[in-house]
């Protein structure tokens, strides 16, 4: 407390000066008298104020007497929290999760893409057929931009609206602190700070809120291991990639009954990999340009408690799934209508599109994949969701399968899986591509908003290159070694 | 130590200050916060997960995503409630343990608190977990006297068969301690008329002096004191100040370089009205 003096409330008006001389001799006097109460002063007077909390506490809280109770908390936290059970457990409730998503996400997504490209989409173009609007803004406006957005809209929010809610009651009842419980000391092996573990599990659901919440993280060193990697988790732009590719390409290698959980496999263990590689890359961080010791904190494992159902479906719809979205189709809108324009400009005997695919194929097939993925992940920088729309549009333009959708530079929706396989069949997919591609799509640079909240948390540009182009080196390599090792393999 | 919290029947002359509206203006404005349509500022500081968020959510109607593990709201988040005709701007602070380490999040909630000086700072705590919390409202003690406690988490504390002595719990504070469960909207009626009568300066904080504090840090505090006092005669915290200096902070060493400090102690604030803090009886006043 202070040991203030009386004085009239008149002095309050009083100025007060206090010239630069007078200052640094204050100054100097604290540190003097901080030499001579000796280095351990801090650890004192947190002690003293230790002390005297536990003091008041102990006065003011009277314990129950002796009680061999049940103790629930205690129970689940022993079984989660185990060297046995504890990962085992962990991968069993996410795989849950995505499971519920896939399987779950198939009829509402249909639902929509019948509602908005199977209903409104024809109704626009008879409504600019009505008006009269030239082929070219025509095209700009319903069958770049509309067709973007809404396929974005369609593939993106019914996943959504089933993983952010079952995510958010998984964190409302306090299970993430035992998930960083668990692989704390896998992390401080990595030489990363424990607490990386929360803002990668943001970052599963938003990579650009996932470097925002390393601000839990104190020391410098580690937060910008934790920014640099928390792009390996994979972000919800990404998920509706990894699910697609996953059910088309994976789960039809198994009987049907098998199909959904084989899929969901699939996309845990590219989730997985997403975290092994964010352990390396922070091993690898640590040791060389970011060296440094490991801090220490307590983590607190807070008390269970249960979700409260209603208010968490509205958080997680309002909070996350709406404005998650909303940034989707801010991206798909000009994204759209930059697709329909590569596609439509004619440079020579063939469009521009065709020209950087032709460009990119080599490369492509170097990495395993083709100039239609690369080409679909340079205009995709915006905005990851766009992604497999731009992979189709193309793909129908080089294959010139124009039966499907509705002409050149046109995002559009297969009626089914089936339709979908023949394309990228006719477009040389092969199983090869379909891994490459979803380990191009975990392991490659983070989207443009990410990139820009790197930069303003980290204020570095340095930092922030080195956060963009490391995991888009890593990419390539990673791929280039799949695919030559893929078709050694395969003689 | 017996001491309750301090209930004028009629504000204090000075109190006037701490409801113009302007009195701290300069501060919060360059602390990004808008002061135009409000009567007064009320900051919600805790340990993390202790149900900051919830409470913030019920003052203000808002929906902020509350979350059940530590380190929720990295940033400040702000909204707003109307009592008894005034208006009342909530800014929800990160969670901290402390105030004395430097990490990002307890460098926002120290700097709030302390040139933002909110009219009111609500410190909730965790019933389940008092002592550990109370580390943090001694801290924070230190630096203003316009505190009320939300003691939250109550029907946890029952679950668990604890049982607390709230009326002793406010005397050895010497600060208003109100009992609520945030999560069923229980106990904040109660927590904003206290949050009024601290805003209107009818209340305020008498913290209790530290029992074991080392003796030459307290000469050492001592010589501090006087020197700041003499230099900055309307400094509401020069105590907390001198321990910042021994300690070292450069935060605090460049606010005393740059005149922020001088700037600080120059701004009235019934924090420091003298009749309400010294142990003289009110009476006197």
């Amino acid at each position: 407390m202070t040991t203030d003096t009386l004085r009239s409330p008149l002095s309050i008006t009083s100025p007060t000066t206090a010239d630069a001389a007078e200052t640094e001799e204050l100054l100097a006097l604290a540190r003097r008298l901080r030499w001579e109460i000796g280095i351990d002063f801090h650890q004192a007077l947190m002690e003293a104020i230790y002390a005297q909390a536990a003091h008041i506490a102990d006065r003011a809280v009277t314990q129950p007497g002796a009680k061999p109770r049940f103790d629930l908390d205690r129970t689940i936290d022993r079984l989660v929290t185990s060297r046995r059970w504890g990962f085992p457990l962990m991968v069993l409730l996410f795989a849950l999760i995505f499971w519920l998503t896939i399987s779950g996400a198939n009829y509402p997504s249909e639902l929509l893409s019948n509602l908005l490209i199977g209903r409104i989409y024809p109704g626009l173009h008879a409504l600019a057929g009505l008006v009269g609007l030239p082929w070219w803004l025509r095209g700009l406006l319903i069958d770049g931009m509309y067709l973007g957005t809404a396929w974005v809209v369609s593939v993106m929010l019914p996943p959504m609206a089933i993983f952010f809610p079952l995510f958010t009651l998984l964190e409302d009842f306090g299970y993430l602190p035992r998930v960083a419980f668990n692989l704390d000391a896998v992390f401080k092996r990595a030489g990363a700070h424990g607490k990386q573990v929360l803002s990668m599990m943001m970052g599963f659901g938003c990579n650009a809120a996932g470097v925002v919440a390393t601000r839990i993280i104190d020391s410098p060193r580690e937060r910008l291991i934790a920014m640099i990697t928390n792009n390996f988790s994979l972000c919800n732009g990404r998920w509706p990639t990894q699910i697609l590719i996953a059910s088309l390409f994976l789960g039809s290698l198994v009987p049907a009954a098998l199909a959904g959980l084989v899929s969901a496999l699939a996309v845990v263990g590219v989730a997985i990999l997403g975290v092994l590689l964010s352990l390396v890359v922070s091993w690898a961080l640590s040791r060389t340009v970011l060296r440094g010791e490991v801090s220490t904190f307590s983590l607190e494992l807070p008390p269970y408690r249960p979700p409260r159902l209603w208010q968490t479906l509205y958080t997680s719809v309002i909070d996350r799934t709406l404005i998650v979205l909303g940034r989707a189709v801010t991206f798909a809108l000009p994204a759209g209508a930059a697709i329909w324009l590569v596609a439509n400009i004619h440079v020579g005997d063939s469009s521009l599109a065709a020209w950087l695919i032709r460009l990119l194929d080599p490369i492509g097939w170097l990495l395993g994949l083709n100039g239609v993925i690369l080409l679909a992940y340079i205009v995709a920088i915006p905005a990851n969701e766009i992604v497999i729309p731009t992979v189709l549009m193309l793909t129908v333009l080089v294959t010139g399968m124009t039966d499907y959708g509705a002409g050149p530079g046109v995002m559009f929706e297969l009626e089914n899986t089936a339709d979908l396989m023949q394309l990228f069949q006719a477009g040389g997919w092969t199983l090869l591509t379909a891994v490459n591609l979803m380990l191009f799509s975990l392991i490659h640079n983070p989207c443009s908003t990410t990139i820009a909240t790197i930069y303003k948390e980290s204020g570095s540009a340095k930092w922030t290159a080195v956060a963009a182009l490391l995991p888009l080196g890593l990419g390539f390599v990673v791929t280039f070694l799949v695919a030559q090792i893929w078709r050694l393999l395969a003689g | 130590m017996d001491y309750e919290p301090l209930r004028l029947d009629t504000p204090p002359a000075v109190a006037s200050c701490a409801t113009c509206p302007a009195h701290h203006l300069g501060n919060l404005r360059r602390l990004g916060i808008d002061m135009t349509s409000w009567d007064y500022v009320v900051a919600l500081a805790g340990n993390p997960n202790v149900g900051k968020s919830t409470v913030f959510n019920a003052l203000t109607g808002l929906r902020q995503h509350t979350g059940n593990w530590p380190g929720k709201t990295v940033s400040r988040a702000e909204g707003g409630f109307v009592y008894a005709g005034k208006r009342y701007k909530l800014v929800d602070l990160p969670g901290t343990y402390s105030l004395l380490a430097t990490s990002p999040d307890e460098e926002v909630a120290r700097d709030f608190i302390l040139f933002g000086r909110p009219d009111v700072t609500v410190i909730v705590v965790d019933a389940t977990r008092l002592e550990r919390n109370l580390n943090l409202v001694l801290q924070i003690l230190e630096i203003t006297r316009r505190v009320v406690i939300c003691l939250n988490l109550m029907d946890e504390a029952r679950r668990l068969g604890l049982e607390i002595d709230i009326r002793r719990l406010a005397r050895d504070l010497g600060t208003p301690v109100v009992p609520t469960e945030a999560r069923q909207r229980k106990g904040l009626d109660e927590l904003v008329r206290t949050i009024a009568e601290v805003a209107e300066g009818r209340v305020l904080s008498r913290p209790p002096r530290l029992l074991h504090e080392p003796l030459a840090l307290t000469r050492a505090v001592h010589l501090l004191v006087e020197r700041l006092e003499r230099l900055y005669p309307d400094l509401p915290n020069a105590r907390w100040v001198a321990l910042r200096l021994l300690d070292g902070d450069e935060r605090m060493i460049q606010a005393v370089r740059t005149g922020e400090l001088a700037e600080l102690a120059r701004l009235p604030e019934t924090n420091t009205a003298m009749p309400l803090a010294a142990p003289a009886p009110a009476s006197s006043a």
